[in-house]
């Protein structure tokens, strides 16, 4: 069985860590913990996109002594981009071990609209479950409640749920990796 | 079941391209990646991807639009997206021109790039299942390699799935052209003889001696040249079938012959005195009515008796015009293939001028006619201009005018002497205007002692 480490990558709010340590221990049933948190990342800084390369932190995290049975998951307020796309809400290894959220354009604040702590937290949680989703294995689901289905807007993310599907629990639980998931 | 599609990502920045690849393969694609053009074209030498991305700007001799040319020479279906840093409206209508399905302007919206894939794997599902859906449709038309939906036909399917493995003589009859030869296999093979020799021998084609010495074999010197012992066509049909076409031009004699074959099951070679036994099937086919030439005494009625145990008559194709579109697809298919042209489909209207014309030669004459839209055709589609060689016969017929002062043997000794006039002796292609297998028309040839 897997456990899950989380970090932040620059400053973050702590209470979001410990209830998405929670909400990872509920919904999969795993073990998890806090590592210490990494300084933002202006190694990755793209000055032309004023935005952080992705890619360049998750080989960062790599380096991160954190065992192979444990997935990592990391929280961070910076805005990111893989090169191809113009921004990602988050990156993972697909069956890897390295999975990374983005809070930046989870905020209501970020589309001109009133702050709600309460929407940026279910926010983060699909986009979290989603990432350590594909960390796990699993691919994108048509099962658009789902939080692995595919969402590259907002509205799209507000649409899903925060639990898998049937289908990726059985996925998890098929997966020799998985945390062990009561359905 | 899901089509698993493949993805190819070309980019010379490895960052560029494995996150791409990346991102891909969390929405389930198997994706590879190249660095560069000629990486690219190797991999797809090997390989059918479904979708490339292809940067435009790469080093080392090969750039996008040269990748992505040469990749639509080796799989021309297939769909490019082509990606670039620098949106330029030329580079955009070079790319487009060249055969890009799309092309997209790094960094891209996510939402973008995933509706892209999305739409083009969607038409790419519905592709294979039409392809798939056609397959079946030919299937459930389809008996050996008799290609039909009309209700007579399929009745003759029934009957030979119910005598393909009796010993019973079958008579076939039926226009020159409906297919009596491949309805002869389809028995044979479709029953416990089909492991052992089907010989096919055209009556017409051959003087009488020859035949004889065709059919049954000759001994050494049974004649001038006969320097060896040769084997008949009865005696390598042993334990198999034997099609004779055209049952209708044999000689008197060879109408003997062949009656003893029939009923004692063996024959003497040419100029030979041991018996030979054999056992053999009989398939003979004609596209004259034997019933009459009994009546006539042109034909043994004993033999006719013997022959005609099973009977088969095969509708013409202006009587079964629902198979027209089924036939010329298949022909399409298949001739395309066979004579290295991508030609993909029919129009509307072609199909039209097909299903308009009334083929006297049958489902031959429409698969040559096929042939020679497909040679003749510049696009990938048999247009109405390509079949326009049916339209001029047609128009040819209307301004003629059947002669009233000749009997009917006379005009088609007429016919078949000019049109072999027009060939300069070709048959084959004579044959092929005239509507008629070259069987047929060497008996008409002999019939009429038409000089070639």
């Amino acid at each position: 069985m897997t456990s899950i480490a989380v970090t932040s990558v620059g400053d973050v709010n702590e209470e979001t860590l410990e209830k998405i340590q929670q909400h990872l221990r509920g919904a999969l049933h795993c073990e998890t913990r806090r590592i210490l948190k990494s300084p933002r990342p202006e190694f990755a800084f793209d000055h032309k996109r004023m935005q952080y390369n992705s890619s360049l932190i998750m080989r960062d995290l790599l380096h991160h002594p954190c065992g192979e049975t444990t997935k990592l998951l990391a929280l961070t307020e910076v805005d990111l981009f893989i090169p191809m796309l113009s921004f990602v809400f988050g990156q993972a290894q697909l069956n890897g071990n390295i999975a990374i959220v983005s809070q930046a354009r989870l905020h209501q604040e970020f589309y001109a609209l009133p702050p709600n702590r309460d929407l940026l937290f279910i926010r983060t949680i699909k986009e979290v479950m989603h990432e350590i989703g594909h960390a796990y294995g699993l691919i994108h689901c048509i099962n658009q409640d789902c939080p692995m289905s595919l969402s590259t807007t907002i509205q799209q993310l507000d649409k899903k749920g925060s639990l898998y599907c049937q289908n990726c629990t059985a996925l998890l639980k098929e997966s020799k990796q998985s945390p062990s998931l009561d359905v | 079941m899901e089509t698993q599609w493949d993805i190819l990502v070309v980019d010379d920045e490895e960052v560029m391209r494995e996150s791409l690849a990346a991102w891909l393969r969390e929405d389930g694609y198997a994706v590879d990646t190249a660095s560069s053009g000629r990486e690219a074209i190797a991999k797809t030498k090997i390989k059918d991807y479904a979708i490339y991305f292809v940067d435009l700007k790469m080093p080392g001799g090969i750039d996008g639009i040269e990748t992505m040319m040469e990749i639509k020479h080796l799989h021309e279906d297939t769909s490019i997206i082509i990606i670039t840093a620098y949106a330029t409206v030329d580079t955009a209508i070079a790319a487009m021109k060249e055969g890009a399905q799309e092309y997209i302007v790094k960094p891209c919206n996510p939402e973008e790039i995933s509706l892209l894939v999305n739409r083009i794997i969607k038409v790419k599902n519905l592709q294979r299942e039409n392809t798939i859906l056609r397959k079946k449709l030919t299937q459930q038309y389809s008996f050996q390699d008799i290609i039909s939906k009309n209700s007579k036909m399929h009745d003759i399917f029934q009957l030979i799935n119910e005598i393909a493995s009796l010993r019973s003589t079958v008579l076939i009859h039926g226009e020159s052209g409906t297919g009596k030869e491949l309805i002869a296999r389809a028995i044979h093979f479709s029953g416990d003889r089909s492991q052992k020799p089907f010989v096919s021998v055209s009556c017409a084609a051959l003087a009488e001696t020859l035949l004889e010495s065709e059919l049954f074999g000759h001994e050494k010197g049974a004649f001038t040249g006969a320097s060896s012992q040769k084997k008949g066509k009865f005696e390598l049909a042993d334990e198999g079938t034997i099609f004779l076409d055209e049952i209708g031009d044999i000689s008197t004699k060879l109408q003997m012959d062949l009656l003893r074959v029939l009923q004692e099951k063996s024959f003497y070679r040419v100029g030979g005195s041991e018996e030979v036994h054999v056992d053999v099937r009989v398939i003979a086919a004609t596209n004259v009515n034997l019933e009459d030439a009994v009546r006539e005494g042109q034909f043994r009625d004993d033999l006719f008796y013997r022959l005609n145990v099973i009977n088969i008559i095969l509708p013409p194709l202006r009587e079964r015009r629902e198979d027209i579109p089924l036939l010329a697809k298949n022909f399409i298919e298949r001739l395309s293939h066979e004579l290295s042209k991508n030609v993909a489909d029919i129009s509307e209207n072609a199909l039209k001028i097909l299903l308009d014309y009334d083929w006297p030669g049958n489902v031959r004459e429409l698969e040559n006619a096929v042939e020679r839209a497909i040679v003749t055709c510049k696009g990938r589609i048999l247009t109405e201009e390509d079949f326009s060689f049916l339209c001029h016969n047609g128009k040819r017929k209307n301004g003629w005018h059947a002669p009233t002062n000749m009997t009917l043997a006379e005009a088609e000794k007429e016919i078949i002497a000019a049109t072999i006039h027009r060939t300069n002796g070709n048959i084959k292609e004579a044959a092929i205007i005239l509507g008629i297998d070259r069987s047929t028309l060497y008996d008409r040839i002999k019939r009429y002692g038409i000089e070639r």
